[in-house]
């Protein structure tokens, strides 16, 4: 039996208001108040589509071991490298195997449905017993734009394999097509778009009935028959509709979650699929269906098994994890869409090396270290002569992975100083449960959050930008479990 | 066990610049000022220097990497000049290679200038770390500055022994109202002025729970030492009992403070040890007795805090009792700071282990005017560099 075998989602902590952003942008575009309500998920300022899709993906493998990984394909459309596998980061990242396969699946908002079927399409065949997609997307719309406030930032995780199927995949329909909804050139940071209700008329309206018709056919599938489908279209009321066209009932359709997060891009279709699984029950059939240059629609059925996956947040668990960000202002700083005076601090960048990187790579993007094996002192970075002064032992070592222990924080601060986009810059010591010590940043809290003997977890996170160069610099980051 | 250092080198002479935002000054200014007020100090001549080592931390600050700079500046004609660079201990790393050069016999006098300009990088506070540790290092580690860094050390402090932060906020005012009080008698300090607890405690966060006052100042400055033997330094001045080397000690992290579970995070470990090591090379039993005066590196309150525990003057936890009693201000048992310290002269990182041990000569020759202490026999001198998790400790004793 072929299907997915895990899951994993990963929306940002923080959400904007659409009231905060009318507010803010409304007198310039006034019919956005049209769309303003609720909240969207925004990216922090260090997170990025890679550091979210690493996110989901280590959600995912609660569901499933590791080592069992024989690929990861990477689907979004904000990139940060256009040449330089960001899957082959995100591998290193979830330290999996070094005989992967990976791939990045790119510029089309459908290619997380199209990594899916093409992970499937390998594990059918034979080649692979398990294949990561992780999709993410963190998409600008123009300030005052209706798509700045339909667009969220999120990701999700489906593992795609043979064993072990949690839900049981059954087939799969595409329609492909060149229809420009919106576009970003090369080099362009934010979305341009056509007209709103030409997308919804000739767009929307017509390929999702379409690609969901050819599914059921295809499947000899009774639209009564479906309990849940997942689509996404940010026009409200359009989105109850679509799947009733088809016959499906207006109660099976998922709801877009414009209010609570927003459109996730390339990710959105895994998104709601992740948020319906965390829903499903035995013998539900879903459809998981994509919009952007044509569809992917694929039908799943649920197994007994979904009730043996422990331990997975999803998207239900991050939606609830949640910090508001306001002022407007700081949303569009985090996102680099006002000029800021950085202060000498912020200018500062160096070079990174990038044999000293590939060197260390599994320290610096899979946080592993060393643990000697004479005294079983776990120990980060990675030593050659174990740090432990009673032991010294050379070369004793076996690697140790910290990414995925808890910690408890042991000192902080916060610092006015250090250049951050969110000051004051906080930092401290965490120890890891079962040893070892790390002294990094935190993210995702406020000093006023933080108490010495907190638990701790660890998050990949983009530790800085090199504009100069263009580089994405990566490493982890101290996130306080804040209770 | 090696004899040591102990009274087998003594100061001919000393100099110090005034420090502060010397914008009208280059570092050729400061190195010359520092120097020619040391070469009068000791009463000779150039073509007596027979080696010199410069200390300077970043070479971004108009000095360069080698120590070609000094011998250039000062037409030093043809001797050995060499560079040292050890964070915060630079100043303290360039005198012990001058000190050790004499008392190995390789030279009978020596030069020890450590110099930085600071004002020059256009930052507030020092410049970014950047490489400092290194191309991996710079790929994890925190985004931090000094005053962060330190300020780890405030919150384990208060989590170790269960102090408050006002209570810990209030001692550490003291400790920088206690060195602004004795900068105010110091006319080459660059802060004279003296500030209250209150101003202290209400002074703006620079990292929590650090405020500004809390925090030393950035300035230029330049120090000299000019180092020789006791019996030439009894020949060249006679009138005079010169001021001995009593000890010279560093100690540099192993790593294992911050990778190895086991650092309590409210102290300093190479502070300790450096500490210990020199109080054994001096023959000093009880330091806390023994003790006239030191100049500790306070470059941030809480580092003065745990310094007085590191080196075992105050007991461990109870460092705020002496802060209380008045212990280490200039009319206490051990004066601590007399001139300053770093919270008034600011830390131009290459000087300001040579400026601390111009103190102490100053003191020890009775020649500190208003803030004169009262007979010294011993002072202490300590340079602290890096992290508190992962530093560089020098400890330096002279006395007559």
């Amino acid at each position: 039996m072929v299907g997915i075998t895990s899951f994993g989602g990963y929306i940002p902590r923080y959400r904007i208001n659409r009231g905060t952003i009318f507010g803010a942008m409304g007198w310039f575009n006034p019919v956005t108040i049209a769309v303003a309500r609720g909240e969207k998920s925004v990216a922090n300022y260090d997170e990025d589509s890679l550091s979210m899709a690493v996110a989901a993906g280590i959600d995912a493998l609660n569901g499933i071991g590791r080592d069992k990984i024989d690929g990861i394909y990477l689907a979004s459309t904000t990139l940060p490298y256009k040449e330089r596998s960001c899957a082959a980061i995100a591998a290193a990242a979830l330290d999996l195997r070094e005989d992967v396969r990976v791939a990045d699946f790119t510029e089309a908002v459908k290619s997380g449905t199209t990594a899916t079927i093409a992970a499937l399409d390998a594990v059918k065949a034979g080649e692979a017993n398990n294949i990561m997609v992780s999709a993410a997307d963190y998409r600008m719309g123009r300030m005052g734009s209706m798509v700045e406030q339909f667009y969220g930032d999120g990701a999700a995780c489906l593992v795609l394999g043979n064993k072990d199927v949690v839900a049981e995949f059954k087939g799969s329909y595409s329609v492909s097509f060149d229809f420009v909804d919106h576009f970003r050139s090369e080099d362009a940071p934010f979305d341009r778009t056509w007209e709103e209700r030409w997308i919804r008329d000739m767009g929307y309206s017509k390929f999702i009935p379409q690609v969901l018709k050819g599914l059921l056919e295809k499947t000899k599938t009774k639209p009564e028959a479906i309990n849940r489908v997942v689509y996404p279209c940010y026009f409200g009321r359009d989105h109850g509709k679509l799947a009733t066209l088809v016959g499906i009932s207006a109660e099976a359709i998922h709801p877009n979650m414009h209010d609570v997060c927003g459109d996730t891009g390339t990710a959105h279709p895994l998104v709601m699929m992740v948020s319906a699984l965390q829903e499903a029950k035995p013998g539900d059939k879903i459809i998981m269906a994509s919009f952007g240059s044509g569809c992917d629609a694929l039908l799943f059925e649920v197994t007994d098994n979904i009730k043996k996956l422990k331990g997975i947040s999803g998207i239900k668990g991050s939606l609830e994890y949640k910090a508001d960000l306001a002022p407007y202002e700081k949303y569009a700083v985090f996102r680099d869409i006002i000029p800021m005076e950085l202060g000498i601090r912020g200018e500062d960048s160096a070079w990174t090396a990038f044999s000293t990187l590939w060197r260390k790579r599994k320290a610096v993007f899979g946080l592993v270290g060393t643990k000697c094996t004479e005294c079983n002192t776990p120990q980060f970075p990675p030593q050659r002569i174990c740090v432990n002064p009673d032991c010294g032992a050379v070369d004793k070592t076996e690697d140790y992975r910290f990414s995925d222990k808890e910690g408890t924080l042991f000192s902080y601060t916060g610092d006015m100083l250090a250049f951050s986009f969110d000051p004051p810059q906080v930092y401290g010591i965490t120890r890891f449960k079962g040893g070892g010590t790390l002294w990094t940043d935190l993210t995702d809290c406020k000093i006023e959050d933080l108490k010495v003997g907190m638990k701790t977890k660890m998050s990949f996170r983009r530790k800085y930008y090199d504009p100069k160069r263009g580089i994405s610099g990566y490493f982890w980051k101290i996130v306080p479990v804040i209770e | 066990m090696p004899s040591g250092i102990k009274d087998k080198v003594a100061i001919l002479g000393m100099g110090c610049t005034k420090f502060g935002e010397r914008w009208d000054m280059s570092e050729e200014d400061l190195i010359v000022e520092a120097y020619l007020e040391a070469m009068e100090d000791a009463g000779i001549e150039k073509k007596d220097i027979e080696a010199s080592w410069f200390g300077s931390c970043f070479d971004e600050v108009n000095v360069g990497k080698s120590a070609i700079t000094l011998p250039m500046t000062l037409k030093l004609p043809f001797i050995g000049a060499t560079r040292v660079e050890n964070f915060c201990a630079s100043g303290t790393e360039a005198f012990r290679g001058a000190v050790y050069a004499v008392a190995a016999g390789a030279c009978d006098i020596a030069l020890a200038l450590g110099a930085e300009k600071l004002k020059d990088t256009g930052y507030g506070g020092l410049p970014d770390f950047g490489t400092a540790m290194g191309t991996f290092f710079r790929l994890f580690m925190p985004n931090a500055t000094a005053p962060g860094s330190f300020a780890l050390m405030a919150t384990g402090y208060m989590a170790k022994y269960g102090v408050s932060p006002d209570d810990l906020k209030t001692a550490l005012a003291k400790i920088s109202a206690k060195s602004h009080a004795n900068g105010a008698l110091n006319p080459k300090a660059h802060l004279q002025k003296a500030v209250t607890v209150d101003q202290v405690m209400n002074a703006p966060m620079i990292a929590w729970p650090l405020g500004l006052f809390d925090c030393c100042g950035v300035s230029d400055g330049a120090a000299a030492a000019i180092v020789t033997t006791p019996e030439i330094a009894k020949k060249l001045k006679p009138n005079t009992d010169p001021v001995l080397v009593k000890a010279l000690q560093i100690a540099i992290t192993s790593g294992e403070e911050m990778w190895y579970t086991d650092w309590d995070g409210a102290h300093v470990e190479t502070t300790y040890r450096a500490g210990q090591k020199a109080f054994a090379e001096a023959g000093i039993k009880k330091p806390r007795e023994e003790l006239s005066m030191m100049e500790v590196h306070d470059c941030f309150s809480i580092t003065e805090l745990a310094t007085y525990e590191d080196l075992q003057i105050s007991p461990r936890g109870k460092a705020i009792d002496d802060i209380n009693d008045g212990f280490y201000e200039l009319s206490g048992k051990i004066p601590c700071q007399p001139d300053g310290g770093l919270k008034c002269f600011g830390h131009p990182i290459g000087a300001s282990g040579i400026r601390m041990l111009y103190e102490m000569y100053l003191q020890l020759n009775g020649r500190a005017g208003d803030r004169q202490i009262k007979d010294p026999k011993l002072g202490l001198t300590h340079n602290l560099g890096g992290f508190p998790a992962m530093s560089v400790c020098s400890v330096a004793i002279v006395g007559k």
